[in-house]
């Protein structure tokens, strides 16, 4: 203890104590403050309202024949309204799901009592490619369904990942029929 | 003033003036004029300058092609067009900026390839070498975004599948690329980020270049030997040696980076770089810019996931191990320092290490080829090979055989080595 500490002062390490009590608080608050001000730089970056707004767009399937494909945009990506033949829809059906990769049956990525209508966000999961198999002539893949030319990814025509090194199936955006032909995507 | 803290020996007195106040012409005399360089270094010692050389460059023209530039998704591909076409001068000014992004990379990869040979990482340059690394990467970012500007199809869906990369990370992945794009898919905000980011992030380079030659100018350049510099008979004063060497062959390098630029300003770019980008079409066949094709190989080498067996259980799929192996494969160069424990710098006393490091760069070559190749039959099979020598060289060849191999013998000095070749 230093001999010239006058008797006023608490003992120094009291006095030490409370410094570091004051620190840290002061620290921790600066901590705090310079998060909060960081966050509005950070968060600038997500989604502004407007590009939110563009959530739902609806679809007239009405003119879809079997087996044709049809390609709609949510949200700026395009969404694959596939109509599968009877025939497709028995032999999809008939395949063994629960070995695959992401495994899913073809009942649970459809809409009960529209089967045939299998609506896909056409985006590879793998690195955001655009898959072919949407357009007559465009290859199919190995597995009748879709392929990406980016890094060659399989997809079956229930839009699951078969080969490749896409990691899940083709995303299935929330969407609901509003009649008969008509479906409402987002 | 002080003279304990700076004195002037210039005899002009304009010179003299501001140098008593500012000490810039003592500086300059210090670091760029009498400073000590060994006197072997060869021409691959002038490929750090010429880097500088190309960053000048490509600040300088792209500030002028901003001039002329929108950022906006309606009006980019046309602006570009527009400066090509119309604006004067603007098709120079693009094919340097283009093609200059090219020798930048031309100039660096030799840059860093010099630096592993002759072990220019090794202590007391460990800082000189990472901050080296950063500036690498910073670029690659930097040349990234610019690749996006004129929003072609190669642009919007090279942003595409690079950005998509984020998305492996599991929980935050599909987040963070909502949040890198601004919005649900690549579109206008993702091009004006990039647009502003592009325009910073040279400077940004050029702040850590700063930290990077300063570094050099404490610890002293490398040379081919790998043996530090002992009396004054084993260095020559940068000016006028050095800056003649250096002058001789930046003037060669820009020769042959105007050859390219006036006589065959496309070779290196793409038919898709043509077409306005469409978010609805993916061309067949889209590949990264040739600098960035090794690791775009590295990144799709990876096929299978690593899943525990017959639970189905997937630890590791295979698209998260491509992206952990393509950053992995630049973030192993980090610690080349410590990876490597040999006492000797310089390959050329290390033959077994030299003849890996051969393999490495024939690795890096096949990995470019099979990064250009579409991703199916015999280049994925390359790729592989590629992928699996090159963590091979890093993770066990490199650090197995510097603590094993017996060197050489090394020349007494520099000036002994010197006087032995001549």
């Amino acid at each position: 203890m230093d001999s010239s500490h006058s008797p006023s002062h608490p003992p120094y390490d009291r006095e030490k104590s409370r410094r570091d009590f004051l620190v840290l608080t002061a620290a921790a608050m600066g901590a705090v403050a310079a998060g909060s001000a960081v966050w509005p730089l950070v968060d600038q970056m997500n989604p502004a309202a407007d590009t939110l707004a563009l959530a739902t767009t609806e679809v007239d399937v009405g003119t879809l024949q079997d087996g044709q494909t049809l390609t709609a945009i949510w949200r700026g990506k395009p969404v694959f309204i596939h109509r599968r033949s009877p025939a497709d829809l028995a032999a999809i059906r008939g395949e063994e799901w629960q070995s695959l990769r992401d495994p899913q049956s073809d009942e649970a990525r459809v809409q009960k009592g529209h089967d045939a209508f299998l609506v896909l966000i056409g985006v590879c999961t793998h690195l955001g490619c655009i898959p072919m198999g949407s357009k007559v002539g465009q290859p199919k893949g190995d597995y009748n369904g879709f392929f990406c030319p980016c890094h060659g990814s399989h997809y079956d025509a229930s839009g699951r990942i078969r080969k490749g090194p896409a990691p899940k199936n083709m995303d299935v955006p929330p969407y609901s029929f509003l009649s008969e032909t008509l479906i409402r995507i987002g | 003033m002080a003279p304990h803290l700076h004195t002037s020996d210039f005899k002009n007195p304009v010179v003299r003036w501001i140098d008593e106040r500012l000490g810039v012409f003592t500086m300059l005399k210090k670091e760029y004029g009498i400073f000590p360089m060994p006197k072997n270094a060869n021409y691959l010692w002038s490929f750090g300058g010429i880097a500088l050389t190309m960053l000048m460059i490509m600040i300088v023209t792209g500030i002028v092609l901003a001039m002329s530039y929108n950022p906006h998704v309606d009006g980019a591909f046309n602006s570009v067009e527009r400066i090509a076409r119309d604006v004067n001068y603007g098709w120079l000014l693009r094919y340097v900026h283009m093609n200059g992004a090219s020798f930048f990379f031309i100039a660096v990869y030799i840059h860093i390839c010099r630096g592993m040979f002759f072990g220019s990482y090794h202590r007391p340059r460990e800082l000189l070498w990472i901050v080296g690394v950063m500036i690498f990467l910073l670029m690659m970012a930097t040349a990234f975004m610019g690749y996006s500007l004129p929003w072609s199809q190669m642009s919007g869906w090279g942003v595409t599948v690079i950005t998509s990369l984020f998305s492996a990370f599991p929980l935050i992945g599909d987040g963070l690329v909502t949040w890198l794009w601004g919005g649900f898919s690549v579109d206008n905000p993702t091009l004006n980020r990039f647009f502003a980011l592009h325009f910073l992030m040279p400077f940004v380079i050029l702040g850590v270049v700063f930290i990077h030659v300063w570094a050099l100018h404490l610890t002293g350049s490398n040379n081919p030997t790998g043996i530090e510099p002992k009396t004054e008979k084993d260095t020559l004063p940068f000016h006028p040696y050095f800056t003649s060497k250096d002058s001789l062959a930046l003037v060669v390098f820009m020769t042959l980076f105007m050859a390219v630029v006036f006589f065959a300003p496309l070779a290196l770019t793409h038919a898709d770089h043509f077409k306005p980008f469409d978010a609805l079409v993916t061309p067949s066949h889209i590949v990264p810019e040739w600098y960035f094709l090794p690791f775009y190989a590295i990144l799709r080498a990876f096929t299978v996931d690593i899943a525990i067996p017959f639970t189905g259980i997937v630890l590791l799929p295979a698209k998260l191990q491509g992206v952990l192996a393509m950053f992995g494969a630049i973030i192993l160069w980090l610690f080349l320092p410590w990876l490597d424990g040999s006492k000797v710098k310089s390959a050329l006393y290390r033959p077994l290490h030299r003849l890996c490091l051969i393999g490495l760069l024939i690795s890096f070559i096949a990995l470019g080829y099979a990064g250009a190749k579409p991703a199916e039959g015999l280049p994925v099979v390359i790729g592989q090979i590629a992928t699996f020598y090159y963590f091979l060289h890093f993770l066990v060849l490199l650090p197995v055989l510097s603590r094993r191999e017996t060197p050489k013998a090394l020349p007494e000095s520099i000036s002994a080595a010197v006087a032995k070749k001549a």
